[in-house]
């Protein structure tokens, strides 16, 4: 549940994006992410909320051609992390994500975790051993794990792999996750395990979610953005987001009417 | 209820088609002796190379094939020792990969993970023309222009040196080097690009860290096809390298390879199963041998490593 007095950790404001061809996949999103809650994108393929997720860490700048206007402000820096002054690895190092497909490197589970700390130039190794730990216990598959961290990250099964990559994105304490359809890929049980754990981490750290799973976001969610072709159509608490939408669109959407 | 089955006609619409079940098969087949025409030629040579060496074998002892120093096979007082030729193979080749490794890994890396579109599409194409320029050429351009050059540094180097031949072939293995692990580089998916870059990582820690590892596979097979390429040029070294048969492993001495004394050999008229002719088939075996053995090192190399993604 949200209140006035819960701080903002981000904000979008007037958010219009392009693609390198000309189209505009976001038009003028403008929405608060609250410091330490869960906040889900909710929204039909093509509505542009992975788009809106990928502008946090600035991912759209590994193409050529993409284009942003307006600003995310970002707090406690009051910056916007859009404009041009901003370095996008800075972005990255303290908002971190995880993708649909479990991507892990072709390295040991124990390499895989450490690789934000060591493209950070950590060479302590006592103290990236604590972090790969922590990061794992943080991501439910110390357990499972701990006997064989020198193993290749592939032998993992497809749960243990997202898993591993939460760990990965957690080792670097970042102040925001994102998280872009983190369960599609995974089977029922696999998809309760990062359920699970991403309830673990509210109150921890802020996270931003898109989901094509309308229960998932009602579950975990504290706060809902419907999106439909690339704008905000209805943002509130979750609850209220699915008890009593303002808008036709939106309970169409979440009855399943739509969509 | 099994013993209560009749047997039933087969309704003609369900019968097999005896034409279409002919045409695939001669399709088949024909597909099939497309693929073996290539095994076939490749046994055929191994046989005749086994067989032609059998003759030399009969004259000259293992032992003194593998051990011998001098390699005289058509002089007066003939000598057949082949390590003279096998060190000038391997010092060639080795300073031939000490160029094309490192220079063509880069130039993959770079045109993979850091060229723009434009750059790459007007660089790859210029760099796969170097390996349609004739060898010969190559060949000349190492006698007559790297190794003048080299004699402004070395006053002391020789004309036929194994230095510039080598060089010369380094370059020229680049593309292909180049050409296969940039391949092998683009073929790792985006989406673990981005997990690299989502950590905070640059694009070098990315190319370095995270796509080269995952193209091991790809690279490696970079390198074995450069090697089997460096191993087996001909033309280069019998130009610019000498033609003498010493038994040295400095690359500013001139020497023979195998294949520069095969096409040296060749070139003469030697009576059919006189020992002279029978020694290039031994030579033959010898480097066949050798390719194969990097081969089959490749192979294992990249089965280890294949792409897991």
């Amino acid at each position: 549940m949200v209140n006035t007095s819960t701080p903002i950790k981000a904000e979008s404001k007037d958010l219009n994006f392009y693609y390198s061809n000309g189209h505009q996949a976001l038009k003028s999103v403008s929405m608060p992410i609250y410091e330490n809650k869960i906040t889900a994108l909710i929204g039909p393929s093509g509505c542009g909320k992975s788009t809106f997720l990928r502008c946090f860490n600035r991912m759209h700048d590994l193409y050529p051609g993409n284009k942003y206007e307006g600003q995310i402000i970002m707090h406690p820096d009051n910056t916007n992390i859009l404009a041009d002054g901003v370095d996008p690895i800075e972005v990255r190092m303290r908002i971190s994500m995880v993708f649909q497909k479990p991507n892990p490197f072709p390295k040991t589970i124990f390499e895989n975790v450490a690789y934000g700390l060591r493209v950070r130039d950590e060479k302590n190794n006592r103290v990236v051993a604590d972090k790969v730990e922590e990061a794992l216990k943080g991501a439910s598959l110390w357990n499972e794990v701990k006997d064989r961290l020198n193993d290749l990250a592939f032998n993992l099964s497809g749960g243990q792999q997202q898993r591993l990559c939460i760990a990965r994105a957690l080792a670097t304490d970042p102040e925001i996750m994102l998280f872009d359809e983190p369960t599609s890929a995974l089977d029922p049980i696999a998809t309760a395990n990062i359920e699970e754990l991403m309830n673990e981490l509210r109150g921890k750290l802020t996270i931003l979610v898109v989901t094509h799973n309308m229960q998932q976001a009602a579950r975990i969610s504290d706060c809902t953005a419907y999106m439909y072709l690339g704008e905000m159509m209805e943002y509130g608490d979750t609850d209220t987001i699915f008890t009593r939408p303002v808008r036709k669109e939106t309970e169409d959407y979440i009855t399943g009417k739509f969509g | 209820m099994l013993n209560n089955l009749t047997e039933l006609s087969i309704s003609p619409r369900l019968a097999k088609n005896i034409r279409r079940n002919v045409k695939e098969r001669v399709i088949e087949f024909i597909l099939m002796m497309a693929a073996l025409s290539a095994v076939f030629t490749t046994f055929a040579i191994v046989a005749i190379l086994l067989y032609e060496s059998f003759g030399f074998f009969e004259t000259v002892s293992l032992v003194e094939f593998f051990t011998g120093t001098v390699w005289t096979p058509l002089f007066e007082d003939a000598h057949y020792g082949i390590m003279p030729l096998i060190a000038g193979t391997l010092t060639t080749s080795f300073v031939a990969l000490a160029v094309a490794v490192p220079v063509g890994t880069i130039a993959a890396i770079y045109l993979s993970e850091f060229a723009s579109h434009k750059t790459r599409e007007i660089t790859k194409p210029v760099l796969e023309l170097l390996v349609g320029v004739p060898t010969i050429a190559f060949g000349y351009f190492a006698l007559l222009f790297v190794t003048p050059l080299l004699q402004i540094i070395y006053p002391d180097l020789p004309g036929f040196n194994m230095l510039s031949a080598g060089l010369v072939m380094g370059v020229m293995i680049v593309p292909y080097i180049a050409s296969v692990a940039e391949d092998a580089m683009r073929a790792v998916p985006m989406s673990m690009r981005e997990g690299s870059y989502a950590m905070g990582a640059t694009r070098f820690q990315t190319a370095l860290r995270v796509v080269t590892p995952a193209a091991t596979s790809g690279i490696v097979a970079a390198y074995i096809l450069a090697v089997s390429r460096a191993v087996g040029e001909t033309m280069v070294v019998a130009v610019a390298a000498g033609q003498q048969p010493t038994l040295t492993f400095d690359p500013t001495e001139g020497a023979a390879t195998i294949t520069a004394y095969i096409v040296q050999v060749a070139m003469g008229d030697l009576p059919h199963a006189s020992i002279g002719y029978q020694s290039i088939f031994a030579a033959g075996l010898v480097l066949f041998a050798m390719t194969l053995t990097f081969n089959l090192i490749g192979h294992v190399v990249r089965k280890k490593y294949r792409e897991q993604y």
